[in-house]
């Protein structure tokens, strides 16, 4: 009797060493790559690097400045599409549900969410660069799309958690349902669709697929956003698989920069939703 | 003069009202003509394709586009060994995750600590990971071949399921997590009473308790691993001819449907060709829309009793 209940009381002990050495190490592949990149890259980052356009290729120096602006621009486009249609569309889905029109577009969500994000490339490739060329708009199409189910699922989740006493005190008083919305349940959410907000840039920041057959790339700083314009996930992806060593180099550093922004987003929406104690 | 002015006022907020709903609705109505827009437009420029190569392209072993031979079979091997291979991997450490933020230590600063670091993993773009495997992890791998004597080719679905793995951990753990929290109490606390060890509970009350929820975060995990097109495509070595033995095309260099169509989309220069590769980008569409409402009902199913 004894005997079993130290094999038991064993097993037991091992299964939990063994789940925490499992849960643990997982932790080991993401510290061992953040710490190369960084290490790879904090060195090339410097002025002359986030100013310059990168040398032609053979050549050292140069910087990834096109990039940069690229990416900020692009972003801030899709953010400019994707942010009123996706918190009005949560707004709908939270104010409405039990419709059909609800639960078909709810369902839509879900299937956007999961839609790969090289599809979405070529889907855009041909609602906008095939009629109009390659550009930065359409790019940006392609990313708001895919920044659109996070806006809305996390506008949907963070209205429905707001108590209805708050819309009925306002509608009691007379108060007209837009100016209800607007005023008194936005505001209330604001916290909670704000992070949703940061966690889709983060998102897409990185999202380099969609921008393969849309955005392009380019080795010139552009602002013109009818054109091709170059973007800190693509400049990384060709210049990884150039052969040339200094291009890698820009490459580390470009890495580096889009790291930081992400995490940066990541902690800042981490920081909200604890404040403000949401759920996402 | 005053009353009618107030009446005015209100007359136009109730426009506003009616105008503020419509918009509402429209909004709605757009992500439902988004996701029609995106299967139509795939259908409608894939129907060449679809016509002349008929349902036999699915199998087809040869992808010859100077020739103008097209068949699929290599994509969706490549695909599928990948992804499963990088399931398969990742199930004992994402079940792992959820076990132990849900059960062994579910609060607490070290279980928020690992909970963000985990979360993170999700977070670090695809393109990156494929880079740093690139110049880190395809030499080892290369080492690793020389030493059971293959052909070292560092790239190739062995190296891209790796790092596919740990890409898609997070999606399992997080679901997992959260569902092994909702177990009743009452009914961990009974097999307690009956005298049960921690071990004991987990396997016999908490697994079977979440199984069908876990099966949902794995499917969640696949759906993720089968479209995931930067990483792979970078590691993947890039290759439609299928190797003769099974070592070869697993340690080998191949190509899924992501990084086929990655890398030549923009080459595509006839119909034919481009509309083959839009093909594969409709049945990629397929799979991952069906893998993830299976997933997600199940989860609705799940926290809903």
């Amino acid at each position: 009797m004894d005997a079993r209940i130290g094999i038991r009381n064993t097993k037991s002990i091992l299964f939990k060493s063994l789940i925490i050495f499992l849960a643990f190490v997982v932790t080991l592949p993401l510290i061992i790559i953040l710490l190369y990149i960084i290490k790879q890259g904090v060195m090339q980052v410097n002025w002359h690097f986030l100013t310059h356009v990168p040398a032609p290729e053979g050549e050292t120096g140069g910087g990834i400045a096109n990039a940069l602006v690229g990416s900020l621009l692009i972003i801030a486009m899709s953010s400019v599409v994707a942010i009123p249609v996706g918190i009005l569309a949560g707004i709908y889905l939270s104010e409405n549900p039990g419709t059909k029109l609800a639960y078909y577009s709810g369902l839509c969500v879900d299937i956007l969410q999961g839609v790969p994000s090289i599809v979405m490339g070529i889907v855009v490739y041909f609602w906008i660069v095939k009629p109009f060329g390659f550009s930065a708009i359409s790019g940006s199409i392609a990313l708001a799309i895919m920044m659109l189910p996070i806006v809305i699922r996390s506008t949907e989740q963070t209205l429905l958690l707001l108590p209805p006493s708050l819309k009925e005190a306002a509608l009691s008083l007379g108060v007209p349902y837009h100016r209800v919305i607007l005023k008194v349940i936005v505001p209330c959410g604001f916290a909670g669709i704000l992070s949703g907000i940061i966690l889709s840039i983060a998102r897409i920041i990185g999202e380099t697929a969609p921008l393969l057959f849309t955005a392009l790339g380019s080795n010139y700083l552009s602002t013109n956003v009818t054109g091709a314009m170059e973007s800190l996930p693509h400049l990384i992806f060709t210049y990884a698989t150039s052969p040339y060593d200094d291009q890698h180099d820009l490459a580390w550093g470009a890495s580096f920069i889009l790291l930081m922004f992400v995490l940066i987003l990541n902690i800042v929406t981490k920081l909200i939703t604890r404040k403000w104690k949401i759920q996402l | 003069m005053m009353k009618n002015k107030r009446l005015d006022l209100s007359y136009s907020q109730m426009k506003w009202e009616t105008v503020f709903k419509r918009i509402l609705t429209v909004m709605s109505a757009i992500i439902l003509l988004l996701v029609a827009g995106v299967f139509v437009t795939l259908i409608v420029e894939s129907w060449p394709s679809i016509k002349s190569l008929g349902i036999g392209y699915l199998w087809g072993k040869v992808w010859d586009p100077v020739n103008n031979v097209y068949g699929a079979y290599p994509f969706l091997l490549g695909t599928l060994l990948t992804s499963f291979t990088a399931l398969i991997i990742s199930i004992p450490f994402s079940y792992a995750i959820a076990i132990y933020l849900g059960e062994y230590n579910p609060k607490g600063w070290l279980s928020n600590l690992l909970k963000n670091t985990i979360e993170l993993i999700a977070a670090v773009p695809s393109i990156i990971y494929g880079f740093w495997a690139l110049f880190v992890l395809v030499p080892q791998v290369r080492k690793l071949e020389t030493a059971i004597h293959i052909a070292p080719y560092g790239v190739g679905v062995f190296t891209a399921s790796i790092v596919l793995a740990v890409m898609i951990i997070p999606y399992a753990a997080a679901l997992g997590t959260s569902l092994i929290r909702m177990v009743p109490s009452p009914l961990k606390e009974g097999a307690y009473a009956l005298g049960a060890t921690r071990f004991e509970v987990i396997r016999s009350v908490i697994l079977p308790y979440t199984r069908s929820g876990l099966f949902a975060g794995i499917l969640l995990s696949l759906g993720r691993a089968l479209g995931e097109t930067m990483a792979v495509t970078v590691l993947i070595g890039n290759t439609s001819a299928i190797a003769s033995s099974f070592k070869e095309i697993f340690f080998g260099p191949g190509n899924t449907m992501a990084s086929v169509i990655a890398n030549e989309f923009a080459e595509a220069d006839h119909t034919l060709y481009l509309s083959a590769l839009i093909e594969l980008g409709l049945v990629l569409f397929f799979v991952t829309v069906i893998i993830n409402l299976i997933g997600k009902r199940i989860i609705t199913k799940y926290t809903n009793h």
